[in-house]
């Protein structure tokens, strides 16, 4: 980005290295504090001797309405999921929407049922919103902008920057459904077995996470766009410390692993809406699994690999052979618009 | 998976390491000469677990890598005029050419779209009447037949409006100028299983018996790498040179008789350069008559391109199995996935690509 004719390029917004430079470079860089500077998936603010979370996302997914979901529920709970990685508890949404000319009023209303259903199950309410409406041509039917804000009614230290070296590395069930679901979606892909997307709000198993763990749990991230390897490249990063997972332990869907095969795609960089990352303490990381597997959303959860001492902080993954090779962050774009 | 754990199984990998330690007595060097199969050996630490005396070396079976940076600046120059929409497979659209790639000309405003097949392409030329719809036809003998055919089927429904910008490349001449050039250390090829499928066996059965080189046609997944690296070690230790089809559940010597026969109704055979290797005659193709309207370098007039490549890059080097990517000074430096030099960089199935992603601050201790 350093010429002064780049322009902005569908990778710039894929969740990976791309990404992660144009928000250092441009935003971050810009508008300089604390809480932004951790880029943890929510900004931790201290007001009146209480933490609170605060974040914002937006959803262009396309196509809007998808096997396991649609962009309201999605935009729901990703937003849930973001400041349920710092374990507090939800208090409020809002929602903006950006609409194009010519979109069908009932597909409106379908979507705003789904937002609606989506919070009630995570027990939060859309307090205030807004609307704006673009010619036909100019927007891809529905854009949905929703903003958080959660309490954060304990005292442990939980943050991308927590991880310590012996840390169990958890992922609470099965890897790459939302993008495989997505890309299925678009492309009608004939698979044999449906994927439905995982989308889902995750603020409940948390809950239980942290009561099993307590303040074992060193930190949780929604490993959404670039997949479990770029969540766990930017916590490698953000911690100073390696991680080494194993190819064996990764729980994957048939459908998913077979899909992913056809297509040339990893699961690995693809995203996930219903899963969450957790880093715990050695000592607690079984009584964590049992917990997140007592969970509706966490029926398939699995200990993946560990926080190691790695001055370069790596992430690598042994192979079903024996080797260990690097996982890298992924490069550019795997798929647009999947969120 | 069905079909596919059969030839990942840990304990069947072990059994065939164990022949193969038990067989090899001095050093090989072995080319792989399917990209494919280079991400597949790194990917899964192959090259890890092999005894110290075999040397696996990395081919120019790449056709991304391999496509001249005349065709990726005619390309771009096609995209860029606001009548066409381009279209070719996700990595093209990364590739360097002489100043940017297609995915720059993109977001400069060109009608740019991945597909995943010729008949995608065809389908979107029906579609926009109004439109030149260009494909970008790159790949080897695996991918021509497809493009064969949706260049008879424009034919046969007369679309005026589907053009292909061919730049296919045949595998047997490259593994000949390989083996005919001096500085061959290559023993032993394990041949592309895919590739075969379509070719059959008679060109690489002239050619080991010609330069006395082993040759095994090999599949894509571990245990199918392995069992080629055991075939080519056998045959060496052995004194043997013959081809050795170790991929039988898929490839028959024939192969594919109605493919071969579309390819030669549609493509004649041409001098083609290679990209980082120069010109290798005869191994690449062009639209022969009557197929020769639906050619976009002609069609669009982009035959002289002035095109320069990157001084630094050592990509032709890798391609021919004579470097490895982290012997190149800009390699993970000036040169990395987002700012590639070289297409070896870029493609799913480039050396560069492969190090840089699996192994690279392992192997070059360095970055």
């Amino acid at each position: 980005m350093s010429s002064e004719r780049a322009r902005i390029q569908l990778a710039h917004g894929s969740g990976g290295g791309m990404s992660r430079d144009l928000i250092a470079e441009v935003f971050v860089k810009a508008f300089d504090n604390a809480p932004l500077n951790r880029q943890d998936d929510s900004a931790v603010l201290e007001l009146y001797g209480r933490r609170f979370a605060f974040t914002t996302d937006s959803y262009v997914v396309d196509p809007i309405f998808f096997p396991g979901g649609d962009i309201g529920d999605l935009a729901v709970n990703g937003t849930i999921n973001d400041l349920s990685t710092t374990g507090g508890t939800p208090i409020a949404l809002s929602a903006g929407f950006i609409i194009e000319e010519g979109f069908l009023l009932d597909d409106l209303r379908r979507v705003v049922d789904s937002m609606k259903r989506a919070a009630a199950e995570a027990g939060v309410q859309i307090v205030t919103g807004d609307t704006k409406v673009v010619e036909r041509g100019k927007g891809d039917k529905l854009f949905v902008n929703t903003s958080g804000l959660a309490l954060i009614d304990h005292d442990h230290q939980i943050s991308c920057a927590n991880l310590k070296t012996g840390d169990s590395v958890i992922i609470t069930g099965s890897l790459a459904d939302h993008g495989v679901a997505i890309l299925a979606a678009r492309e009608d892909l004939p698979l044999q077995t449906p994927v439905p997307s995982d989308t889902a709000p995750l603020n409940g198993l948390v809950r239980e996470i942290l009561a099993a763990g307590g303040e074992a749990v060193h930190a949780m991230r929604d490993p959404t766009r670039g997949g479990v390897a770029a969540a766990l490249n930017e916590m490698a990063r953000s911690s100073r410390v390696g991680i080494a997972i194993e190819e064996a332990l990764l729980p994957i869907k048939p459908p998913v692993s077979g899909a992913c095969e056809i297509l040339g795609l990893d699961p690995l960089y693809l995203a996930n809406e219903g899963k969450m990352l957790v880093f715990v303490g050695r000592e607690r990381a079984e009584q964590v699994l049992e917990a997140a597997r007592g969970h509706r959303y966490g029926r398939e959860a699995a200990i993946i690999g560990e926080v190691v001492e790695d001055p370069k902080n790596l992430v690598s993954i042994g192979t079903r052979l024996g080797a260990r090779r690097i996982l890298d962050m992924p490069v550019g774009l795997q798929l647009p618009r999947i969120c | 998976m069905k079909y596919l754990d059969e030839y990942r199984d840990p304990e069947l990998a072990a059994r065939l390491l164990k022949s193969i330690r038990e067989t090899v007595t001095r050093p090989c060097v072995i080319m792989e000469i399917c990209g494919g199969q280079t991400h597949s050996i790194l990917r899964n630490g192959i090259d890890k677990v092999l005894p110290p005396e075999i040397e696996l070396v990395h081919g120019p079976g790449c056709p991304v890598c391999v496509t001249p940076i005349e065709i990726i600046d005619q390309a771009i120059a096609i995209a860029s005029r606001p009548s066409v929409i381009l279209t070719s497979f996700g990595d093209m659209l990364r590739v360097p050419g002489t100043s940017g790639d297609l995915l720059t000309a993109r977001s400069r405003g060109a009608d740019v779209r991945i597909v995943y097949s010729p008949l995608d392409a065809l389908t979107m030329a029906r579609g926009n009447p109004d439109r030149q719809v260009v494909f970008l036809a790159v790949g080897f003998e695996t991918t021509t037949p497809h493009t064969a055919m949706a260049a008879r089927q424009a034919a046969r429904e007369g679309l005026n409006n589907f053009f292909l910008l061919v730049a296919h490349v045949m595998v047997p001449p490259v593994i000949e100028f390989l083996l005919s050039a001096p500085s061959n250390r290559v023993q032993a090829y394990l041949l592309a299983g895919h590739v075969c499928t379509v070719t059959g066996l008679g060109d690489y059965e002239r050619i080991a018996a010609r330069y006395r080189v082993p040759m095994v046609v090999t599949g894509f997944e571990p245990l199918d790498i392995l069992a080629g690296v055991l075939g080519a070690v056998s045959q060496l230790e052995r004194g043997e040179a013959c081809v050795d089809n170790r991929y039988a559940r898929v490839v028959e010597a024939g192969g594919n008789v109605s493919a071969k026969a579309m390819v030669a109704e549609v493509y004649e055979t041409v001098d083609r350069r290679w990209r980082g290797i120069g010109m290798i005659p005869a191994s690449g193709l062009r639209l022969r008559e009557p197929y020769r309207r639906f050619d976009a370098a002609d069609v669009f007039r982009v035959n002289e391109m002035g095109s320069a490549e990157s001084s630094v890059c050592i990509s032709g080097l890798v391609l021919q199995g004579l470097k490895k990517p982290f012997e190149c000074p800009a390699f993970g430096r000036e040169c990395t996935p987002r700012t590639p030099l070289g297409a070896t960089m870029v493609s799913s199935e480039g050396a560069c690509a492969a190090y840089y992603a699996y192994h690279r601050r392992l192997e070059a201790g360095r970055i």
